[in-house]
């Protein structure tokens, strides 16, 4: 080596600023902690306790057997493409073009990065209600566009008030990014909210980006498809996936519909970054669509009933919750110990063993609340409530 | 009939009544109410426990009997059927279509019961023309339940 000055950089100067402004994810601390528990019973999961349905699995499976192990087309295959425009046509009310409309993506993950990227400019404003799925916050400060959270409250059952929108509009707006079924809080929109939803887009000429993982996971209620509304196909980029209705998380299989001009463009970053989604994953997603009606049918009766044991549990033990009519989370408030919910948490696992996730890791309008996942055996949601009985008991103000 | 009471019922036969008035929204004397009717007109038949005996080494043999059929002048299949479902070792009796005619599951304490019960019981019915005795050799799944090698899948423990 010469005697040159050596050019060692600091490590900020490494990391990229883009990516020192996205802030860690809020629950390491109780996964370390959790990991050194045996006895613990976790509520913080968000996926679905079932195994995939073996006929499923057996497709992606008997697809390997023959040999399927190479790449497909970068929208996916044109059989998938073709099964989830019915499906989605049947399902939903909306009809996309298999070819121009539809891309198979990596989870709604890939497909929310990718519609971000596709449509922000620097500087250029996303509207999406608060709680928030922590991956709404990040892939917009990655794709450089500005987050503008806007707060829900348990008094409209987390629903977005589409007035609370258009309050935050400004010239820099480009898109709303909805979450419904919600996780964390569990909260579904009515038709009629989303139509007023609509209404300011229309007039404010935004995209909505709408992200309905878990529209079928809904009880009582029928789900509207926000891009099922009047004008709103031209303007919505709809992401779906098979992870929570098939209970598919590990195949890592969504996708993404909207205009031609957008899936154009979100398909130039995916064909250079993820080039196609694993072929035994798509082979899987067909079997899914063609046959899977019933598997999901039994998997959401079984839901209904552990949400119905949950939330009537924690309301009588006093952390009261609002019935939430989607996904698979109560978001029972802790405001009766007075604790955060960084520290109801916290303690919750060390003194009585049960992990659930702060409402403050989804944002500042989280705080006061926990996120407590039912997709849990039942037994196990049982003895969870008898501990956060014991506990609240402690702690009761 | 409230079903979900029913499908909760299926899957655990323990279920209390406050734990299912819990899981379906009804109350408890909703609950009990759909619980007698159903007792009452046997839509519920009886609670059950599957057991693993193959655990406890108990010497116990199972064997589905394919039994064909002459069926007798004036009486139907239903007749010969009732004559072989009131024998206790015949656990489960269906006719069915096919090759064969009636479908015997048989449950003993030896291979040898089998042979008597078939022999001594079956075979000497005057309809009966012939049957063929299959023995259960290892038992995989049982009442909708895998019994062995069920290796328990565990989940990430956080998920955002």
């Amino acid at each position: 080596m010469s005697a040159r000055r050596s050019v060692r950089r600091s490590k900020r100067e490494i990391i990229s600023r883009r990516v020192g402004r996205v802030s860690p994810s809020g629950i390491r601390k109780f996964f370390d902690l959790l990991s050194t528990m045996d006895d613990a019973i976790s509520l913080g999961v968000g996926e679905p306790d079932f195994v995939t349905p073996w006929h499923i699995s057996e497709a992606g499976i008997s697809g390997i057997e023959k040999g399927y192990t190479m790449y497909t087309s970068n929208w996916g295959m044109p059989e998938l493409r073709q099964e989830l425009a019915r499906n989605l046509a049947a399902r939903c009310g909306v009809e996309y073009d298999p070819d121009r409309e539809l891309l198979i993506t990596v989870g709604v993950s890939e497909g929310l990065d990718l519609a971000m990227r596709a449509v922000l400019n620097p500087k250029d404003e996303v509207i999406s209600p608060e709680p928030t799925y922590v991956s709404y916050e990040s892939c917009t400060v990655l794709a450089e566009g500005v987050f503008v959270p806007v707060p829900t409250t348990v008094e409209n059952q987390f629903r977005v008030k589409a007035a609370d929108i258009e309050e935050r509009v400004t010239s820099r707006t480009k898109a709303i990014l909805l979450g419904y079924p919600n996780n964390p809080t569990g909260a579904v929109m009515e038709r009629a909210d989303l139509e007023e939803i609509a209404d300011v887009a229309r007039r404010h000429d935004l995209l909505v980006i709408s992200d309905e993982i878990y529209d079928q996971l809904v009880y009582g209620i029928k789900h509207t498809c926000f891009a099922s509304l009047p004008g709103m196909k031209e303007r919505t980029i709809f992401l779906g996936g098979f992870s929570k209705a098939y209970a598919m998380t590990g195949w890592r299989i969504g996708y993404a519909a909207a205009p031609a001009e957008i899936i154009e463009a979100m398909t130039k970053i995916h064909q250079y970054t993820i080039m196609c989604v694993p072929i035994m994953a798509q082979m899987a997603a067909i079997e899914a669509l063609k046959s899977g009606e019933a598997a999901v049918r039994e998997m959401v009766a079984d839901y209904d009933r552990r949400r119905r044991v949950m939330v009537k549990g924690l309301n009588a033990i006093g952390l009261s919750c609002f019935e939430p009519k989607g996904a698979f989370y109560a978001f029972p408030s802790v405001k009766v110990t007075g604790l955060s919910s960084q520290d109801f948490a916290e303690r919750l696992l060390l003194e009585e063993r049960v992990a659930v996730i702060p409402g403050s890791a989804f944002g500042d309008s989280g705080e006061g609340y926990v996120r407590c996942c039912y997709a849990t055996a039942l037994d196990d949601i049982r003895e969870a409530l008898r501990r956060m009985r014991r506990f609240v008991q402690r702690h009761r103000l | 009939m409230n079903r979900e009471v029913l499908e909760v019922l299926e899957k655990d036969a323990k279920a209390t009544l406050k734990q299912i008035s819990a899981m379906t929204g009804l109350s408890v004397n909703q609950v009990r109410k759909t619980i007698e009717e159903a007792e009452k007109n046997r839509v519920i038949i009886k609670y059950k426990t599957v057991i693993n005996w193959k655990k406890l080494e108990e010497e116990r043999v199972q064997a589905l009997i394919e039994v064909k059929i002459q069926p007798q002048k004036d009486v139907g299949f239903d007749a010969i059927a009732e004559r072989i479902y009131r024998f206790p070792e015949a656990r489960s009796v269906y006719l069915v279509s096919g090759a064969y005619d009636l479908a015997v599951f048989v449950v003993a304490r030896t291979e040898h019961d089998v042979a008597k019960f078939v022999s001594d019981k079956l075979a000497s019915l005057e309809s009966v023309q012939g049957t063929a005795t299959h023995f259960f050799l290892k038992p995989y799944k049982e009442d909708g339940e895998i019994l062995e090698g069920q290796e328990k899948v565990r989940r990430q423990p956080l998920t955002l």
